[in-house]
């Protein structure tokens, strides 16, 4: 098997759907003759024409609510938010409108949409450019929601997202593009459900996107003094917690790892259901290790400071399997 | 009488339907059989079937807060608009959408929207895909003055004009915004020329002769479906309050006297100058809206379980219900 990149994989899920399926079109700032901010939809316009490769003009508001009708009319719309800090922008198109129309409407229009975008650190990109506002998506029914870490998932996640029913928020991260890697011939796991990336009976660690990767660096180091099961939740809404809930209850520990600021996150909601259905079994409280609670400051120095690294997860993984306080919590 | 004749008379009935059928929502409220009182009724903006009588089967629309009489200028059975706006099961939203939230996708209702504009990028995308799979259909947004001050409007107008798609912005202007007059909320009224200021077709229309609107709004319409997006403003009279509760302390009694004057239904009969045919009519509909609110009345209302239905599409779980969730939490850890 050939390696790829992360957004070559992304890029060859677009254009295998558009090949399939003529209702697949792509919208959204830059897509077309630019080629994506980010060189995801690069030469799709030469391929598939100025019908399906939509260059828009900057209104996201409008981008979605374009991709919502043309949903409910029978396309099968990708459209793009460059940045999933503009979430501000199209917040009413997307939670008030894509996501409740079939619910509001007794179950008659679904909106099988993708709103692609991507978020993250790592660019010295700053406060407006670099957020992880998943927990924002989380929070709205109707919505869903996957979040690729690696490179065959940026492919799979993606072509599945296209056949879903319902709005598939997808997620990207900017600091995976030049990530390199191979696209198995069958997804990890079934849609909407985790993927173990690495066993282990000492702690469990649940993950997603780019904090995957700092996550498996800190395993490899742990072990074999502490063996860490890693497991990558790939779709977060709805959220199917079983394999997480039975790691954690092997365990006995539970630490989550992301990127977004901590309070109100999809860290939290996960420690509320790490605490509420392994209670019984739990030898330590399940922690949360995310995002310091501050706007991204734009310094390298600062940036990195302000998110998980993998020195930072081995120290609290180690603290949390042996409860010896860590040199920094003195 | 030949066809053409007929179109006035049947457009009278149309006006008539959704007049009586809104003094049906009223009853509805005061009988305590509705679903809250957030009703918006569009007495006073009945001339709107002059715009939607040049729409076709095939031809879809979003609509905004205030849109039953568009929906039912469109072919929507009263009876399940009524149970729908009772929160009830044979409601066409199985009593989950109301007054605000009311659609039907065969017959081409995209959904009323209670966010103001909300539902008007929807047809630019119904736009796309006519252009894409060469449909022939034309995508119509209602909304009113208040939604001519909401962005995604502009956005919306200005890739319909980018692109050159079917559709059709249709602004009921019938003065109020809630309880701010249009000169409250507007620096300038001219709301066809900022249209026009992005390169559509557009027309004031008066909201008072439902032939005026029926004549003047038909070039744009036909101009939509070859391609050239169109803006139409009905010029109109909110004759009651917002909603339900709303008695209108804002307005004088003077100026609602004028604004009833221009009354669509009124100008018609005029025009029409045939008082046995049009009695005819007005007891035909009032027989048909007493049967609509009889059996809405009557319609049982959705079983509790039903509201985790239709989160998602039909094959994913639905959510727990929380008192079942939670047992079961508890369960396994004892």
């Amino acid at each position: 098997m050939t390696k790829t990149t992360y957004r070559d994989a992304l890029r060859k899920a677009l254009l295998d759907a558009m090949a399939e399926d003529e209702n697949v079109i792509l919208m959204g700032e830059e897509v077309g003759l630019y080629g994506g901010a980010y060189g995801v939809t690069k030469g799709l316009l030469d391929h598939f024409g100025a019908n399906r490769v939509i260059d828009t003009p900057i209104s996201e508001p409008g981008i979605v609510g374009a991709a919502i009708g043309a949903a409910m009319t029978g396309l099968r719309p990708v459209a793009e938010i460059m940045y999933v800090d503009f979430a501000g922008m199209v917040m009413d198109q997307l939670a008030n409108q894509a996501a409740k129309s079939r619910y509001m409407f007794g179950g008659q229009i679904g909106v099988p949409m993708v709103l692609r975008t991507q978020g993250g650190t790592g660019r010295s990109a700053a406060a407006q450019h670099s957020q992880s506002l998943e927990a924002w998506m989380m929070h709205t029914p109707g919505l869903r929601l996957a979040m690729p870490a690696t490179v065959s998932d940026a492919y799979h996640l993606l072509r599945d997202a296209m056949r879903q029913p319902d709005p598939v928020v997808f997620i990207e991260h900017k600091g995976l593009y030049t990530l390199k890697g191979e696209i198995s011939p069958d997804p990890d796991a079934p849609w909407g459900q985790p993927a173990i990336r690495r066993d282990g009976r000492d702690l469990t660690i649940a993950t997603y996107s780019r904090m995957l990767h700092e996550t498996l660096t800190a395993a490899a180091a742990l072990a074999p003094e502490v063996e860490v099961e890693v497991i990558d939740l790939r779709c977060l809404n709805p959220l199917d917690d079983t394999v997480l809930m039975e790691s954690v209850r092997r365990t006995g520990r539970c630490l989550i790892v992301t990127e977004a600021v901590t309070t109100g996150s999809v860290a939290s909601e996960i420690a509320a259901r790490v605490t509420e259905q392994c209670f019984d079994w739990l030898e330590e409280p399940p922690l949360r290790l995310g995002g310091e609670d501050i706007p991204i400051p734009v310094s390298p120095a600062l940036e990195r400071a302000s998110i998980p690294d993998a020195m930072l997860i081995e120290e609290v993984a180690r603290w949390l399997v042996t409860r010896e306080a860590p040199s920094w919590a003195a | 009488m030949t066809l053409a004749n007929d179109a006035p008379l049947s457009r009278y009935r149309t006006m008539r339907r959704i007049r009586t059928f809104e003094e049906r929502v009223g009853e509805l409220f005061l009988k305590g059989e509705s679903a809250g009182s957030m009703l918006h009724l569009s007495i006073g903006e009945e001339a709107v079937v002059g715009l939607t009588d040049h729409m076709k089967t095939g031809d879809t629309f979003t609509t905004h807060h205030r849109g039953h009489g568009i929906f039912l200028a469109r072919g929507a059975d009263p009876m399940r608009m009524l149970a729908e706006i009772a929160g009830r099961e044979a409601g066409y939203c199985r009593g989950k959408g109301g007054s605000m939230h009311i659609a039907d996708r065969g017959l081409g209702h995209l959904g009323a929207n209670a966010i103001v504009g909300g539902g008007i990028p929807h047809i630019v995308g119904a736009g796309i895909t006519a252009r894409n799979t060469a449909n022939q259909a034309i995508s119509v947004a209602f909304f009113g003055d208040g939604a001519m001050s909401q962005g995604i409007l502009y956005e919306a107008m200005n890739m319909a004009a980018l692109w050159k798609l079917p559709v059709v912005f249709c602004c009921i202007n019938n003065q109020y915004g809630m309880g701010t007059r249009v000169d409250r909320s507007a620096g300038k009224q001219a709301f066809p020329a900022r249209a026009e200021a992005f390169g559509l077709n557009a027309v004031r229309a008066d909201g008072a002769d439902v032939e005026t609107v029926h004549n003047d709004t038909q070039a744009v319409m036909e101009g939509a479906r070859d391609g050239h997006p169109g803006f139409v403003e009905i010029d109109a009279y909110r004759f009651h309050g917002h909603a339900r509760m709303d008695k209108s302390p804002y307005r004088t009694p003077e100026e609602e006297a004028a604004g009833r004057d221009r009354d669509p239904l009124i100008m018609a009969r005029t025009t029409l100058d045939d008082e046995a045919a049009l009695n005819t009519i007005d007891a035909e509909v009032t027989e048909e809206m007493d049967a609509a609110m009889a059996g809405a009345i009557a319609a049982p209302v959705p079983a509790t379980d039903t509201m985790f239905q239709d989160v998602y599409d039909p094959t994913t779980p639905a959510p727990q219900p929380q008192r079942a969730r939670l047992a079961s939490v508890l369960e396994e850890l004892n």
